[in-house]
């Protein structure tokens, strides 16, 4: 056969064959490797599902936590779970909106905002532990107790930079011609970006508030030192206040076998939250890139 | 496209209207990007109720210099200008503290269509807001006048309330227009303001401009000679950030005295 | 409908009878809508920023101040000895501090090869119809509380480990020897190695999905041109694209490892909190955050409270060093 068809001398079937090989070596890595992630990652949400539906019952919704042995649930972490995000919302909202845009339209090409974004970014992936004990110097220890409003800051001091930073890309994404088109009919630069620039960034801002949300509803660390924890339902914010990651901590910990149903209940319930906050983002995201 | 100046030809020629008609007066204008020039000692007379176009090859300086006349440049750091911009008794370039009521009074209209993210009434509204408190009812008269003037109210009048989002490109174009002109500014600079649209928009659009001349003054900047034959009364040549020569539109397409216009005009670059 | 005439008057009367002058700006009543001008705003969201700043600054000096009474105490030896006895007030932090980087770089070394994996998978092999889905999945898994997964490790992980892994690791092997040394402890699944591989499931997600977005941003253009010289896919991942992005990817692999540094609660249920200094890969430790988180809020005295912002202090000393160079790499393309 070689002789009736001419070859190429520069062809080594050799080498052909054993690039070939590799390669199929190398596909079947990384498939491999997809496998073994998606199985991880299978087993632990299948370990939430079961575990957790086991533990779900309408008990987990109306009572407050039960003393071991007893009928009981997660009402008082829920609740303090929603003052505690709510308060770490509106003042990371607040304050990261308007880091953001400052980042984005005044600061753009200064020396500061250069170093600022660089500090952001850091702030996004530091320890949120290392928050908490900050918060523990700066409000709880000078007023001698844990409070409520203690962990509300130290989750707004985690979620504050993720809304920076989602702020300032999303408002990045403005064309200058919207800002030039206001301006030049006489609006000064903080008219157009209030009532131009932040109008047409609403889905991204919506998709920045969620995702912060999504980053602190989950925290534990930083809550452990700051609002404690209470076994019973409290609404006061200068007094200790229980949330769900803490109870769950604190429950899974524990050796009752209830505290470990309920622990697996709030756990579920946690990570659904965050996996629709998640979804609900990025489907916002999604809707106002493709207009 | 960069042009090469090969000519010998370095005259300057101004056939300028009568100083009593100039509404805006630019003498010796320097514009610089940072460090880079890119003006070089321009003048331009803009004379009352004509229409001014600025013609020249891409990179010519005439978007720059139209964006000196209310100061929008302002808005980026690193960016400035010398020399002097008179209008009405001032040199613009010493405004900056006034430049929201400079802005007012000189409008200005976009290469690509900017609709704000409002419904079609409120993009009207809004520049009116900005400096007047009006009525409802005197604010529904200055919406229908508005886009009367710019030849779109037939087209949207059933639709006011929703997004100007939702226009056609040409429809989103006038309706700039509209709402430029909703504040009554003497002067309108549109900065090729046809260049993203279809013939059939443009045609439409142009002549909304020429019936715009009777109480506005226009400047404009485009790309397109036939255009800038059809709707302007004075019409600037510009080449690497000079003003080459600068005449009525009568006679500058007919007989231009430049040998770079000459070239320019037909075709010969550009 | 915004416009309220009942019947329209001619356009040529609207517009006479609004009257051009009307609205001449020279003698309007002032900026309605534009109170104080710019400064106001332009001010606040500066306040806003420097209020950021002030948060970062803030942290540093807490844990400075409160970490400064441990330090100055025991000095060098705080770093040096793995005493860490809250009854005698005699605090050695080299356990955790060990504990931290081990657990870390284990994770690491455990998580890179499998998210190289699945980015290539995704981005270069998969169909894009399943990719897609993959990748958001992949995403999602990123954003899952830290406390799942640590509740994973302590309930399923380790008793799983401490059966089919430890125990007949155990059995088997010779006594004296020095994979004896290697894996002594107590059989309970609860150890630096457990730890590490509930760290390495956390990060995977999160390591994945950036790499997935880096290699997406090879211009196709040398992918095609790569293709079109006859290379295989493994050619071109390896030769190509992974080379393109590499500074990005280191970037990215730090800042996985920053992560792991951190990160508290998954470690927490499950290394074992023991303060002695790890003598095998299976014995009980203890990471800086799971120290503090243990122990923070029972501690007995100002000296213990101060031990433990001390080690808050190198947490953040080493993370931020992590961190910092991770996002010097990635440049502004970085997640959020």
């Amino acid at each position: 056969m070689t002789a009736s068809k001419p070859t190429n001398a520069n062809f080594d079937r050799f080498l052909h064959a054993r690039r070939k090989l590799y390669n199929y070596i190398f596909l079947g890595l990384t498939g491999l490797a997809t496998a073994i992630a998606l199985a991880a990652l299978a087993l632990i949400l299948e370990t939430l599902v079961v575990k957790g539906v086991a533990g779900l019952d309408i008990h987990v919704f109306t009572m407050s936590q039960p003393a071991p042995d007893m009928a009981g649930g997660l009402l008082n972490a829920i609740v303090g779970s929603l003052i505690m995000c709510a308060i770490g919302m509106v003042i990371a909202l607040f304050v990261g909106i308007l880091a953001g845009t400052w980042l984005a339209e005044y600061g753009d090409g200064t020396k500061l905002a250069t170093i600022v974004r660089f500090l952001n970014d850091i702030l996004i992936s530091a320890p949120s532990i290392l928050i908490g004990l900050f918060v523990y110097e700066l409000l709880v220890r000078p007023f001698h107790g844990f409070s409520a409003a203690a962990g509300g800051v130290a989750l707004a001091l985690l979620a504050m930079p993720v809304a920076t930073r989602a702020t300032e890309d999303i408002m990045r994404m403005q064309p200058n011609a919207l800002r030039e088109a206001g301006m030049a009919l006489g609006a000064n630069r903080g008219h157009v970006i209030r009532s131009i620039i932040w109008r047409a960034s609403k889905s991204g801002l919506m998709t920045g508030a969620l995702l912060s949300f999504a980053r602190i509803s989950g925290e534990t660390a930083p809550l452990l030192f700051t609002s404690l924890g209470n076994p019973f339902l409290s609404t006061k914010l200068t007094q200790p206040m229980a949330s769900m990651p803490t109870t769950i901590f604190q429950f899974a910990m524990s050796a009752y076998d209830d505290w470990q149903r309920l622990a697996w209940a709030g756990a579920l319930l946690i990570a659904v939250a965050v996996l629709t906050t998640n979804i609900i983002g990025r489907a916002l995201t999604r809707g106002s890139t493709h207009k | 496209m960069t042009f090469e100046d090969t000519t010998t030809d370095h005259r300057t020629v101004m056939i300028p209207p009568p100083e009593a008609d100039r509404v805006i007066d630019v003498h010796n204008l320097d514009f610089f990007y940072g460090k880079s020039q890119a003006l070089f000692g321009v003048d331009l007379p803009v004379a009352r109720n004509k229409v001014t176009a600025l013609i020249g090859p891409s990179g010519c300086g005439k978007s720059t210099l139209l964006r000196t006349l209310n100061r929008i440049y302002d808005l980026y750091p690193g960016q400035s200008a010398t020399g002097e911009i008179m209008f009405d008794g001032e040199n613009v370039l010493d405004q900056a503290k006034n430049s929201e009521q400079l802005r007012a009074r000189i409008g200005m209209v976009f290469q690509r269509p900017t609709p704000f993210p409002m419904s079609i009434y409120d993009n009207i509204a809004f520049g009116v807001r900005l400096h007047r408190s009006v009525s409802k009812a005197d604010m529904d008269v200055i919406v229908e006048r508005s886009l009367t003037r710019a030849a779109l109210w037939d087209e949207v009048k059933d639709k006011l309330s929703l997004s100007g989002l939702g226009l056609s490109g040409g429809q989103q174009q006038r309706l700039c227009v509209a709402r430029g002109i909703a504040i009554n500014p003497d002067v309108l600079l549109l900065d090729e303001p046809a260049s993203a649209l279809d013939p059939l928009s443009t045609a439409k659009l142009e002549s909304t401009l020429i019936e715009l001349k009777s109480s506005l003054t226009i400047v404009i900047v485009t790309h397109n000679l036939q255009q800038a034959a059809r709707i302007s009364d004075y019409t600037g040549f510009m080449l690497l950030g000079k003003m080459i020569e600068f005449r009525p539109s009568s006679d500058a397409f007919v007989s231009p005295e430049t040998q770079q216009m000459q070239d320019y005009i037909t075709g010969r670059f550009g | 409908m915004a416009v309220a005439a009942p019947s329209p008057p001619p356009q040529g009367q609207a517009a006479a009878s609004a009257g051009n002058d009307t609205l001449r700006v020279t003698d309007a009543q002032g900026d309605p809508r534009q109170p104080g001008g710019d400064h106001i705003f332009r001010w606040l969201s500066l306040t806003a920023v420097l209020v950021m700043m002030a948060t970062l600054l803030g942290l540093v000096l807490s844990l400075v101040s409160g970490g400064w009474m441990a330090l100055s105490h025991f000095g060098i030896s705080f770093f040096t000895t793995s005493t860490w006895d809250p009854v005698a007030d005699q605090y050695g932090a080299a356990a955790p501090i060990v504990g931290t980087l081990i657990t870390s770089f284990l994770a690491l070394l455990l998580a890179l090869p499998v998210a190289i994996g699945v980015a290539v998978f995704l981005v270069e092999i998969c169909p894009q119809m399943i990719a897609r889905w993959l990748a958001i999945a992949v995403e999602l898994l990123a954003g899952i509380p830290s406390i799942v997964y640590g509740m994973w490790g302590l309930f399923v992980l380790a008793p799983w480990f401490a059966a089919h892994v430890q125990l007949p690791l155990m059995m088997a092997v010779t006594p004296g020897s020095w994979l004896e040394t290697l894996i002594s402890g107590v059989p309970n699944g609860a150890n630096i190695f457990t730890a590490s591989l509930i760290l390495a499931v956390m990060i995977l997600p999160y390591i994945a999905a950036i790499l997935r977005e880096l290699l997406m941003s090879v211009p196709s253009h040398m992918r095609e041109a790569a293709y079109g010289l006859g290379c295989t896919q493994r050619e071109v991942v390896m030769r190509i694209m992974l080379p393109y992005v590499r500074k990005s990817a280191i970037g990215a692999v730090m800042l996985g490892l920053g992560r792991a540094l951190g990160e508290t609660m998954a470690v927490t249920f499950i290394i074992g909190n023991s303060h002695n200094f790890p003598g095998s890969l299976f014995d009980s430790g203890s990471t800086i955050s799971s120290t503090i988180a243990n122990e923070f809020t029972e501690a007995t005295g100002d000296m213990h409270i101060s031990a433990l912002i001390a080690l808050g202090l190198v947490l953040f000393l080493i993370t931020f060093a992590t961190i910092a160079t991770a996002r010097l790499l990635l440049g502004r393309g970085g997640p959020k």
